[in-house]
């Protein structure tokens, strides 16, 4: 159904953090994986092996690279999916109802037997979340795994995104933001979670944590040299070797 | 935006058919007979030829009637649902006209008003979209009644109608562009904003997602230089409404004339939705750094 | 129309949601009938994957939970591994030549025809010269089999990869420590505080060190990242070392210098631990220079502080002396510790004198220091967990350091990447942060004591086998392998005068040398899974010139080439004779202690592969593991320990030879699992049901260090008996690092004139200076013999974490990520030569030039630019279409990298190799840059032709998931 839900019982979304991302593309492929043979159409590659190789991917993968005058730049790596909206202005154009935000959970996901392609979601969508599969001619997306999270064919431990459960090194968390005692809810809170773009209007529901701020050197010229940690010097007090026998003679 | 022509088609040319329709319903002019039959075929060629143009650009076409169902939220719906209404309640009006030498007036004022509905609600598709800065302005419907109107007055034979709001159009449009041009930095937008990573600094790509292309670049982002859109803009506001309105007021108004001015704003008029997607940036191609 | 599957609307199902319409959904559909688990080969890495299966098909791939290596994570590679074993790609059939080499063109034959002429081939050779065989393998994971085969052969003609690899830090490691980072070792991830990384982008380790880079971020740890490109690991470092490349060596040892200078080193660790109390004979004028002094049974004397005489080193109740020195005959001799400090102490490191070059700033040299030297002393760990040393002596706690350490082929891959390495390895133990709780530890089998290694052999018999192991450590000149002629015994000249401590071999020297015929002609060159002719070779054109160059009698001058390859790799199109492989999925295998095995610091671990999904190929003769096929063609040519007594095969395929064969008595290939009933660990007899034993256990198997055995290994003798017991050892051996590498010396004091194995004399004081028993720094080859002035820069190449090297690019996933690769110029050289967007250039070495699209990055050391490696591809390779962009705008940088050096004074071309281990130095490439119009079709340069597919195109589209 095209209305959105008032409120949700859950707000199921992921926290990604952006200081610890290496920019693998793990979740990237594991999603595709996950995606293409299971919940609806499978994610086509057209001209696979060809000149113009373009498949439907549901997570990508960007790298920013960031600066500020007289420091040192930084790269971002910044993995992108669904956010699973609030306002989702992806749900409310949908002509046919085809895009809904459960009531339940709060995700937000395509009924791809009602789907006709028209794109207009993907129009929509700010974050640049929906892929128009071009096999199937309907619209794709992050469905946060909504068939491995409750999946009683799976162990307990594992009824999470595939893309948070295979990233090497733990940047994706998965979780209720709806409970402020949650792990993500916690996470944002703790480190400052961000919004993607907030001027849209579509409170996402996942979190960014920004990365942390860095050693920089060549910036303001301040740098704590922990002096006094070195400043024991053993060749000023009887060269280096009557230091080393003082030394000795403490064992 | 990938000014994709399906959508070019189905805008221009629906936009023209909605136009003729209101003009038709509400007796200017009031045709009888084969006449008659040949004003709404013109209109319905281009109302439901538009509409079909459209769906060229689904999916999956066969399941286009589902896009009537969501009335209550989506305009797309809500600009099927208002077409077909429209179809419906002027085709009782045409009947009446072609076949029984009879005006019923009043479904022709409310085929008329369904029309300009329609047209509204074909406008707020793109409106609504907050992603495209440059359609999400309030100009934006009233440009599109412009289109409608002065392009159906055209086809309608208004001349003088015509002619005052071709240049009406023009001035729009021409207003449009400028209010346009300053809508992406007006609401905000930037690659800091879509990061997040503006306390850190100024934001660029470094790699893109993958090294190809994929769905959203194809479809969402179009990137056209600034001289060739200030060429193209020009061409289509001489031809949109400059050289019609010109014909129509210094020539003696005749078909031969009129034909002429509708070629030359039809030129216009598609040059214009070209760069009313090619020129729409939407806000995902800041993600890639493309705008 | 709805698609068939879960996810169109099923109604049913808990549907508790009346208020608000929206579909219900099957939120628990099937995902597999069957899981199968084994080990990845997307990489080295060799994670456990769980692979579901339905309807015969693979469908699923994930990590195993359980397995020591990715605990439950897999990587991008690792995911696409669907895309991978049913790549187009994939050979179907054994095939002959029939094109010219390089072409491509081959007809299909049946496996009993290809080994006939496999046989043919080798049969003769054996039996007059076996040194004509060539065998290396590359990529690879039995050398362990692949090596015992060469020696059964006979002939001195074998390595794998390792010298163009990392052998730099491999030999560094073990020479220094008895084990190495490379895939050897693991920071203690859990308890480090500090973490500094030198010169990664990914690395074997790439899932343990992510899920470890992870671990630090979680507990708030520091990481520092040194390298030239802020990328990956580096990108999420806390802070970022932007080294000018090749300059690492100095850098760290200005950190030592601070170290020293501060008094900031553990010293009860360097006595303890270390070789730092060995007397080192002072005096310059005895053929002992430099050697440590020893006693009657050999054994290296310390300064005893109480008695303030020589004792040896492990007597027990001596105090050994670090500040003193030996009197003996007016000559002094000094502790090793002491030549260390002095060394390092002088003004040659000081922040200061190294800061312009490594391009970084003497204070942050300096803070950096520090930092390492608070965190190691100031923020100590106690575990109360008692140990016993090898003295005997009783410890009741394990005191750790948490710094840590790891780095890879950025610094390896330099002509001075090996001293490098070992000044790092230094820097480690100076601050007692290896095997110690916080630092960095060894995996099982390491460490082990370099003496334990193998040494080098080059007996050739006809008709007989190697007299010894190919590769090993040479501990003197007494080791290397020249012959009496002075010329190398082996094709690559690995253990000569030009690299003595070779231990991997030079792989990337065989062609080249077989061409030239230097030191000799071979005829048969095998190699196995290696894309020789393209981006694991240097100077690319060139290499594939010499595979097709011809004689004058019209016969190639490497007569015969035999490959063994899974895929239509460009190396296929260069190789006479084809074994095909099966993937991954399809085989058996072993990832073995005997090789390079899948431990944890905390436990011993080995792990199968297993044919998941049986091999097919329809219509086609079929491909075999390489491994059962090499089995076959040794038991057919007759190989000592492939036949029974009677000629009949020993072992009917791999899987049977990895049951079944024993290296030692009790222990074989796999350690798990091992005696009648499979109860053995590391020690028994065979078990015939040991596979099925890892297939119920996960695919590997896994048995933890006991508490006290944990840390402190090799002076652990807690883990030395453990280690006896599983077979890792036969009797304990613990054993000192060296800080000061004795066999180093060995050669220098030759280089001198002593003793009677004398280098040549060109290499005289190439050998000298480079054989430094203590690390140094000298400046990378390439970019002391060039002019600086024309050539400027630096250019680099990174793994792209979701590609391996050339196989990638047949993988429908994985091509879309890095399907082309820019050339990453810093914001530098950028402006200098005002690109802009979409802008191209041509980029020139001492040897080539290729022309490439650029792209700005500002978070790059200012005088270097990079890109991903072998993203480029030969056009018709991988069964992708001609005008893939991989063929077309991709690009590699090895075509300006030779594998000599440009001519020196003398005029002679030495190899562009460490001196010492030989490794290939890679990144000591200079180039200069400059802009050039954007080339027709975006293509560029330079474009090899195009080679003929013999497995054809792959299909237009592809809607995996329909199978299900
Ligand atoms: N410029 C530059 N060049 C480099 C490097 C660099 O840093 N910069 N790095 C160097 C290093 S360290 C390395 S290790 C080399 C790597 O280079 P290569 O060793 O050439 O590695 P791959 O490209 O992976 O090629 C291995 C071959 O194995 C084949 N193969 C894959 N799976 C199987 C299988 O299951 N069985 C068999 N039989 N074959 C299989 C592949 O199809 C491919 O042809 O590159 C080197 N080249
Ligand atoms: N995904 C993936 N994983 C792989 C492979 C792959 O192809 N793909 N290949 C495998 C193989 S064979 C190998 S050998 C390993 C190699 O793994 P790595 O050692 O990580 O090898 P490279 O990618 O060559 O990265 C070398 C790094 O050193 C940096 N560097 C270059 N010169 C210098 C220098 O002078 N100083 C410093 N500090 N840094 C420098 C480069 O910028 C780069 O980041 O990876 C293995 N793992
Ligand atoms: S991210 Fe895009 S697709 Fe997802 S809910 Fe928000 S608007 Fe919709
Ligand atoms: S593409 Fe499908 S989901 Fe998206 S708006 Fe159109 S019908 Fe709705
Ligand atoms: S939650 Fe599932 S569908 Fe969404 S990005 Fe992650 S893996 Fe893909
Ligand atoms: S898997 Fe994790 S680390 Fe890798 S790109 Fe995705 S979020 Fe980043
Ligand atoms: S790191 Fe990736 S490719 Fe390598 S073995 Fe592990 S999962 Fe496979
Ligand atoms: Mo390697």
């Amino acid at each position: 159904m095209t209305a959105l839900p008032q409120t949700t019982e859950k707000k199921l979304g992921l926290v990604i953090d952006l200081d610890t991302c290496v920019g693998c593309h793990a979740c990237v492929i594991n999603c595709k994986e996950w995606n293409t043979s299971n919940y609806g159409a499978p994610l086509s590659d057209m001209d696979a092996y060809g000149e113009k190789p373009v498949g439907t991917f549901l997570n990508r993968v960007h790298t920013y690279e960031v600066k500020q005058p007289g420091r040192t730049a930084q790269t971002v790596h910044f993995p992108k999916s669904c956010l699973h909206c609030e306002a989702a202005p992806c749900v409310t154009v949908c002509p046919t109802g085809a895009s809904y935000k459960r009531v339940e959970d709060g995700i937000v996901l395509v009924n791809e037997s009602d789907c006709i392609g028209c794109g207009l979601c993907a129009w929509a969508c700010p974050y640049g979340a929906r892929e128009m599969d071009r096999a199937e001619g309907v619209m794709k997306k992050c469905t946060l795994c909504v068939d491995r999270i409750y999946n009683d064919n799976i162990p307990e431990i594992d009824r999470i995104p595939a893309c948070v459960r295979t990233c090497p090194a733990g940047a994706r968390h998965f979780g209720d933001f709806a409970d402020p005692d949650s792990h993500v809810s916690r996470l944002s809170a703790a480190r400052g979670g961000m919004e993607l773009m907030p001027e849209q209007a579509t409170r996402p529901v996942n979190r960014y944590l920004p990365p942390r701020p860095k050693t920089d050197i060549t910036g303001d010229g301040k740098i704590d040299l922990l002096a006094p940690y070195l400043d024991d010097l053993p060749t000023e007090t009887g060269g280096f070797l009557g230091w080393l026998d003082k030394a000795l003679e403490r064992f | 935006m990938h000014p994709a022509p399906s959508v070019i088609i189905f805008t221009a040319l629906s936009g023209l058919g909605f136009g003729l329709l209101f003009f038709l319903g509400f007796g200017f002019p009031e045709p009888r007979g084969w006449t008659a039959f040949g004003y709404f075929f013109v209109a319905y060629a281009l109302g439901v030829g538009g509409l079909l143009a459209s769906t060229l650009h689904l999916g999956n076409p066969q399941r286009a009637a589902k896009a009537f169902r969501q009335w209550r939220t989506s305009w797309l719906s809500r600009e099927g649902v208002a077409a077909v209404a429209t179809l419906l309640v002027m085709a009782v009006y045409a009947i009446g006209l072609i076949f029984f030498d009879h005006a019923l007036p009043l479904f022709g004022w409310l085929g008329g008003l369904l029309a300009l509905l329609t047209v509204f609600t074909t406008s707020k598709i793109y409106n609504q979209l907050k992603t495209v800065p440059r359609w999400n302005l309030p100009l934006t419907p009233v440009l599109f009644f412009a289109y409608a109107l002065a392009g159906g007055a055209l086809l309608a034979g208004q001349a003088m109608l015509a002619a005052v709001l071709l240049l009406l159009l023009s001035a729009l449009q021409w207003a449009g562009w400028q209010l346009g041009d300053k809508a992406f930095a007006n609401a905000g937008h930037s690659i800091e904003t879509a990061t997040g990573l503006g306390e850190l600094g100024k934001v660029r790509q470094l790699e893109g997602p993958h090294s190809g292309t994929n769905y959203l670049l194809q479809e969402l982002v179009h990137v056209v230089g600034r001289k060739h859109a200030q060429k193209l803009r020009l061409i289509a506001i001489v031809t949109l409404g400059l050289i019609p309105a010109a014909l129509l007021l210094f020539l003696p108004v005749g078909q031969f004339v009129l034909l002429i001015a509708l070629a030359s704003h039809l030129i216009g008029l598609f040059i214009s939705r070209w760069l009313f997607f090619a020129e729409a940036e939407h806000v995902v191609g800041l993600y890639y750094d493309l705008r | 129309m709805p698609h068939p599957k879960n996810g169109s609307i099923v109604r049913d199902k808990d549907c508790t949601m009346p208020a608000f319409d929206q579909p219900a959904l099957d939120t628990s559909p099937e995902v597999s009938d069957e899981i199968r688990k084994t080990t990845c080969y997307m990489c080295a890495c060799r994670c456990g994957i769980n692979v579901h299966l339905k309807n015969g098909r693979v469908k699923y791939i994930e990590g195993n939970r359980d397995h020591p290596v990715n605990q439950g994570v897999l990587c991008a590679k690792g995911s696409a591994g669907i895309m991978q074993h049913y790549a187009p790609s994939r050979l179907n059939a054994p095939m002959k030549r029939i094109g010219p080499r390089g072409s491509g063109e081959f007809q299909e034959i049946t496996w009993d025809e290809a080994f006939q002429i496999a046989e043919g081939w080798l049969r003769p050779i054996r039996e007059t010269a076996p040194e004509k065989l060539a065998f290396f393998t590359g990529r690879d994971q039995s050398q362990s089999l692949t090596s015992w085969w060469a020696q059964a052969f006979g002939t001195p003609n074998y390595a794998a990869h390792g010298g163009f690899c990392s052998v730099n830090m491999a030999a560094a490691g073990i020479y220094t420590m008895g084990g190495a980072f490379w895939e050897f070792g693991a920071p203690d991830w859990d308890r480090t505080r500090l973490f500094m990384i030198f010169g990664v982008a990914e690395d074997h380790d790439s899932n343990p060190i992510k899920i470890g880079l992870g671990k630090l971020k979680a507990n708030g740890a520091k990481v520092i990242g040194v390298n030239p490109i802020r990328s990956g690991y580096n990108a999420v470092a806390d802070e970022w070392v932007g080294i000018t490349p090749g300059t690492d060596g100095l850098f760290i040892l200005a950190l030592i210098h601070e170290l020293l200078r501060a008094g900031k080193v553990d010293l009860e660790y360097l006595l303890r631990y270390t070789n730092a109390p060995f007397l080192v004979n002072g005096d310059d004028k005895s053929p002992e220079h430099g050697l440590f002094l020893r006693d009657a049974d050999g054994k290296p004397l310390v300064l005893d502080r109480k008695s303030g005489k020589p004792a040896a080193f492990d007597k027990k109740g001596i105090r050994p002396d670090l500040a003193g020195s030996y009197r003996h005959a007016g000559i002094s001799h000094r502790p090793v510790f002491q030549q260390l400090a002095e060394k390092y102490l002088s003004d040659e490191y000081t922040p200061e004198a190294v800061a312009e070059r490594c391009g970084i700033l003497p204070e942050r040299i300096k803070r950096i220091a520090a930092e390492l030297a608070k965190v190691a002393f100031d923020e100590e760990i106690v575990i109360d967990q008692p140990w016993t040393d090898w003295k005997g002596e009783k410890h009741r706690q394990m005191i750790g350091r948490p710094v840590a350490f790891h780095a890879m082929r950025g610094i390896s891959a330099h002509s001075n990447g090996f001293q490098t390495c070992r000044a790092l390895h230094v820097l480690q133990i100076l601050l007692g942060s290896v095997e110690v709780p916080g630092g960095f530890r060894f995996k099982p089998p390491y460490p082990k004591p370099v003496e334990a290694h193998p040494k080098p052999h080059m007996g050739v018999t006809p008709g007989q086998p190697l007299n010894g192991p190919h590769l090993g450590f040479v501990q003197g000149p007494d080791d290397l392998l020249v012959r009496k002629d002075g010329t190398a015994a082996r094709i690559d000249k690995a253990f000569t005068w030009e690299n003595p401590m070779s231990a991997h071999g030079l792989m990337h020297m065989v062609i080249s040398n077989a061409h030239a015929g230097d030191p000799y002609r071979i005829d048969t060159l095998f190699m196995y899974m290696a894309n020789m002719s393209w981006n694991s070779s240097m100077n690319t054109s060139g290499v594939m010139e010499m595979l097709t160059d011809k004689r004058e009698d019209g016969e190639y001058v490497i007569p015969h080439i035999i490959y063994s390859d899974a895929y239509s790799s460009e190396m296929v199109a260069f190789a006479d004779l084809i074994l095909p492989d099966t993937t991954y999925l399809e085989r058996h295998d072993c990832i073995s202690l005997l090789d390079r095995p899948i431990s944890e610091p905390e436990a011993v671990a080995d792990s199968i592969r297993w044919p998941v999904v049986e091999p097919d190929r329809p219509g086609h003769a079929g491909v075999r593991g390489f491994q059962s096929a090499l089995i076959q063609l040794g038991s057919r040519l007759g190989l000592p320990g492939m036949v029974n007594e009677d000629g009949s095969p020993r072992y009917k395929d791999y899987a049977d030879y990895i049951q079944n064969h024993e290296r030692r008595p009790g222990i074989g290939p796999l350690a798990g699992f091992r005696g009648k009933d499979g109860m053995g660990k590391g020690r028994g007899e065979p078990n015939p049901d040991q596979i099925k034993a890892y297939i119920d256990n996960g695919g590997f198997w896994l048995d933890h260090i006991p508490p006290e055995a944990r840390f402190f290994k090799p002076w652990n003798m807690d883990y030395q008996d453990w280690a006896v017991e599983r077979g890792l050892y036969d009797a304990p051996q613990p054993y000192l690092f060296n800080l000061y590498v004795e066999p180093m010396q060995k050669f220098r004091l030759a280089a001198e004139g002593h003793g009677e194995h004398q280098p040549p004399e060109h290499l005289r004081q190439q050998v000298r200076a480079a054989m430094d028993p203590l690390p140094i720094w000298w400046p990378p080859f390439e970019g002391d013999l060039i002019d600086t002035k024309e050539y400027p820069l630096h250019a680099l190449t990174q793994r792209p974490m979701a590609m391996y090297h050339s196989w990638g690019s047949q993988n429908a996933w994985l091509r879309q990520i890095h399907g082309t690769n820019p050339l990453f110029v810093s914001g530098e050289i950028w402006q200098q030569h005002e690109f802009a967007k979409g802008d191209w250039a041509r980029v020139t070495s001492h040897h080539g030039e290729i022309i490439v699209p650029v792209v700005k990055m500002e978070a790059l050391n200012a005088k270097t630019m990079w890109t991903w490696n072998a993203i480029g591809k030969r056009a018709g390779a991988w069964a992708l279409d001609e005008k893939a962009p991989e063929a077309n705008k991709g690009f590699l940088l090895n075509n300006l990298i030779h594998e000599l050096l440009p001519p020196k004074g003398d005029g002679l071309r030495w190899s562009n190799s460490d001196p010492i281990t030989g490794q290939a130095a890679w990144f000591d490439l200079r180039v200069r840059i400059e802009k050039t119009n954007v080339p027709k079709g975006l293509q560029s340069q330079p474009h090899a032709s195009p080679q003929h597919s013999p497995v054809g195109r792959g299909p237009k589209n592809l809607t995996y998931g329909d199978k299900f």
